[in-house]
């Protein structure tokens, strides 16, 4: 660590003066210690994953038996895990492929629905006059706080048994089998996902030039084709940024899945199969540390190619809360 | 290799029927928003054309399609699938709350009283206070530490990327990491998860972390601290960026020294922000569900409210106790929300 630490330390002492606070903080702190605490903490924060990640690939006895970091003296590689988890058939090896396929499944129409209608609904509330229009927004800002633990029992027996007043059924049971419960993964996520997507989106739109809007109207442009030709590419990054958001919420989502898809291979996501695999077959390492990686690697493509516009929308978000 | 493609094509049929639905939906919302108020318009238009043929007076129009009739048009997927999603329901579980099991008989408050009646449930709740004070003050506490440290630092952009990544891996994911990391194997064996390597170097006992109480329980904190310190430290540091420069100078001219400048010119520069990631991460850590599940299934003594409120409502049928705990939930993130929003009401006006 000693022969690391002091170049590092000098590097960043050699750059401009530094403007800003906690530059100035840090400068005091510069020295070994602050960049020493930052390392510690960059370490500690990457080894668990880069250790799981090593152990996927490390045969199965060798895993049991010896820890992840004898990787480095006596490296033993292999993709059988990968090649067990995702296409083996015994029932116990994982199926992860099939999983796989249900995330993708789950996840694309349950972030294009609410982006879509949240971003109509965004631009009502923020560019059409009418009366009400501040309460509607006050309503749908309140909604973000019901956890949505609140609305579980209810719309599954909305699902499963419909609607019933006084005896007389207003809407029958869904009744939906196999791979036709996505719509109800499809429709719970779209509804819990829609007052932040509605307030971030709001946040964006409303703050487009009035100018612009006004001369719109003026040239006789109606609210459809204002929202589709003008607001929409305007909004692209926030769209984008809430899009991501929405993306890796759902794909990372458990409960939701749990209680909508059911748990089999026909509509699970990958999070369900993975929680089954930790609790039932919690010392089959093998499977673990490369499942853990085949849920893994979406989001974290996603994240890292597009993490500009993650921010974007994690800022949008809280700061202006 | 046996993974058989055709198995999957329902589900890619389901996808495309999910795909059309959403471009039928959406695409011919728009599409009615647009025809409508043409058809009118090209009304409107024939008849001033056949008036000024006729000489006869201009007729005035009653049809001029209206603001709030597309202001209904754009807000109604939205506010309907909000009413049958979440407003109804959680109306619903409400009333739910003071029924039995089966949803049958009026109970009164007897399930608000078997909350707190409940050994088993009140270390739950236990637990759950514990979770909300722990997590939000030491996520919010490193990811601070970081932004100041890394702050114009070399390679800033990759050190934050670090410390971010576990915000893209799912709770489940994270649980197999760290699970991964506490893994236990008996004494004299070797060991293969970290935690107990350095243990045993250190010349200690391996232990079964996970399995004892009330350590397991902050084990499992870590987790989710290692998740949010991420989001802390964005968020933090993009405010500590925003911090105007001539303050910074100005307290520089007046020779505060770097702890004066962090407690004095800092801290209460970034206090909106470290308001909102406190409670954004308190309301977070209150739900979590995911952790508990994977690692420990709520066993020994590691039990939260949300998963609880799952066992209860969906494992045992006990839909009256489980709602009765979903609507603690709700009360407990309320005094939490209105302290924010009374917060950046103080901000706005001072």
């Amino acid at each position: 660590m000693t022969t690391t630490t002091p170049p590092v330390a000098a590097g960043t002492q050699a750059g401009a003066k530094p403007t800003t606070a906690a530059g100035r903080v840090r400068k005091r702190l510069n020295s070994r210690t602050a960049t020493l605490v930052s390392i510690v903490i960059a370490v500690v924060w990457t080894i668990p994953t880069f250790g799981l990640f090593i152990s996927s690939f490390r045969p199965e006895d060798q895993i049991k038996t010896t820890g992840w970091w004898t990787f480095f003296t006596d490296p033993q590689f292999t993709l059988e895990n990968y090649q067990d988890v995702l296409f083996g058939r015994s029932a116990s090896s994982g199926q992860l492929a099939s999983y796989f396929v249900n995330s993708l499944v789950i996840t694309l129409p349950s972030v294009l629905f609410p982006l879509a209608f949240a971003a109509l609904a965004a631009y009502a509330l923020a560019w059409i006059n009418f009366r009400g229009r501040d309460w509607i927004y006050i309503g749908i800002f309140a909604l973000q706080i019901v956890p949505l633990q609140m609305a579980l029992v209810p719309l599954l027996s909305f699902f499963s048994t419909g609607v019933n007043v006084g005896g007389i059924t207003l809407m029958p049971a869904w009744d939906l089998a196999d791979e036709e419960k996505f719509v109800q993964v499809w429709f719970a996520h779209t509804c819990f996902a829609l007052p932040l997507a509605v307030f971030l989106l709001h946040n964006f739109i409303s703050q487009l030039p009035r100018d612009l809007m006004e001369a719109a109207r003026v040239d006789g442009a109606t609210h459809p084709k204002i929202f589709r030709t003008i607001v929409l590419p305007l909004v692209t990054p926030a769209l984008a940024a809430f899009g991501i958001f929405q993306f890796l919420w759902v794909w990372n989502d458990l409960l939701v899945a749990l209680i909508f898809a059911g748990g089999g291979d026909e509509t699970a996501p990958l999070t369900v199969r993975l929680a089954e695999l930790a609790g039932t077959r919690g010392n089959e390492w093998q499977r673990l540390t490369a499942g853990a990686f085949v849920s893994i690697v979406v989001p974290l493509i996603v994240f890292l190619s597009l993490q500009r516009y993650f921010v974007r929308g994690l800022l949008a978000g809280s700061v202006k809360g | 290799m046996n993974f058989d493609f055709a198995d999957e094509s329902p589900k890619l049929v389901m996808l495309l029927y999910g795909l059309v639905a959403f471009v039928v939906v959406v695409g011919g919302l728009l599409l009615l928003l647009d025809a409508v108020p043409a058809w009118f318009a090209r009304r409107r238009e024939a008849q001033l054309v056949a008036a000024s043929a006729s000489g006869a007076p201009i007729p005035r129009s009653r049809t001029k399609p209206r603001e709030g009739l597309f202001a209904v048009f754009f807000l109604l997927p939205a506010v309907l699938l909000l009413l049958i999603g979440l407003v109804v329901p959680a109306i619903r579980t409400t009333v739910l709350s003071f029924m039995d099991g089966g949803s049958d008989n009026w109970v009164g408050l007897r399930n608000y009283g078997w909350l707190f009646s409940q050994d088993e449930i009140v270390r739950v709740l236990t637990n759950t206070l514990v979770w909300v004070f722990l997590v939000p003050l030491i996520a919010t506490t490193i990811g601070l530490l970081y932004a100041v440290l890394v702050d114009k630092a070399r390679m800033e952009a990759l050190a934050k990327s670090l410390i971010f990544m576990p915000m893209a891996i799912s709770f489940v994911g994270a649980s197999i990491i760290w699970k991964f990391v506490y893994a236990y194997r008996g004494d004299g064996q070797e060991q293969i998860g970290l935690l107990n390597q350095i243990v045993v170097s250190l010349g200690g006992e391996p232990k079964q972390w996970l399995l004892e109480s009330p350590l397991n329980t902050l084990l499992l904190i870590v987790i989710m601290v290692w998740i949010q310190a991420g989001f802390a430290m964005v968020v933090l540091s993009a405010a500590i960026k925003a911090i105007p420069a001539d303050i910074v100078e100005a307290a520089r001219l007046d020779g505060v020294n770097p702890w004066q400048m962090f407690w004095q010119v800092t801290l209460p520069s970034i206090r909106p922000a470290l308001i909102v990631v406190v409670v954004t991460i308190s309301i977070a850590t209150l739900k979590v569900f995911d952790i508990v599940r994977t690692s420990t299934n709520g066993n020994f003594d590691t039990n939260v409210i949300a998963n609880e409120m799952y066992n209860q409502a969906f494992r045992y049928g006990q839909a009256g106790q489980g709602s009765a705990m979903a609507v603690f939930l709700f009360i407990l993130v309320i005094p939490i929300v209105i302290y924010q929003i009374r917060n950046l009401r103080q901000q706005r006006e001072g």
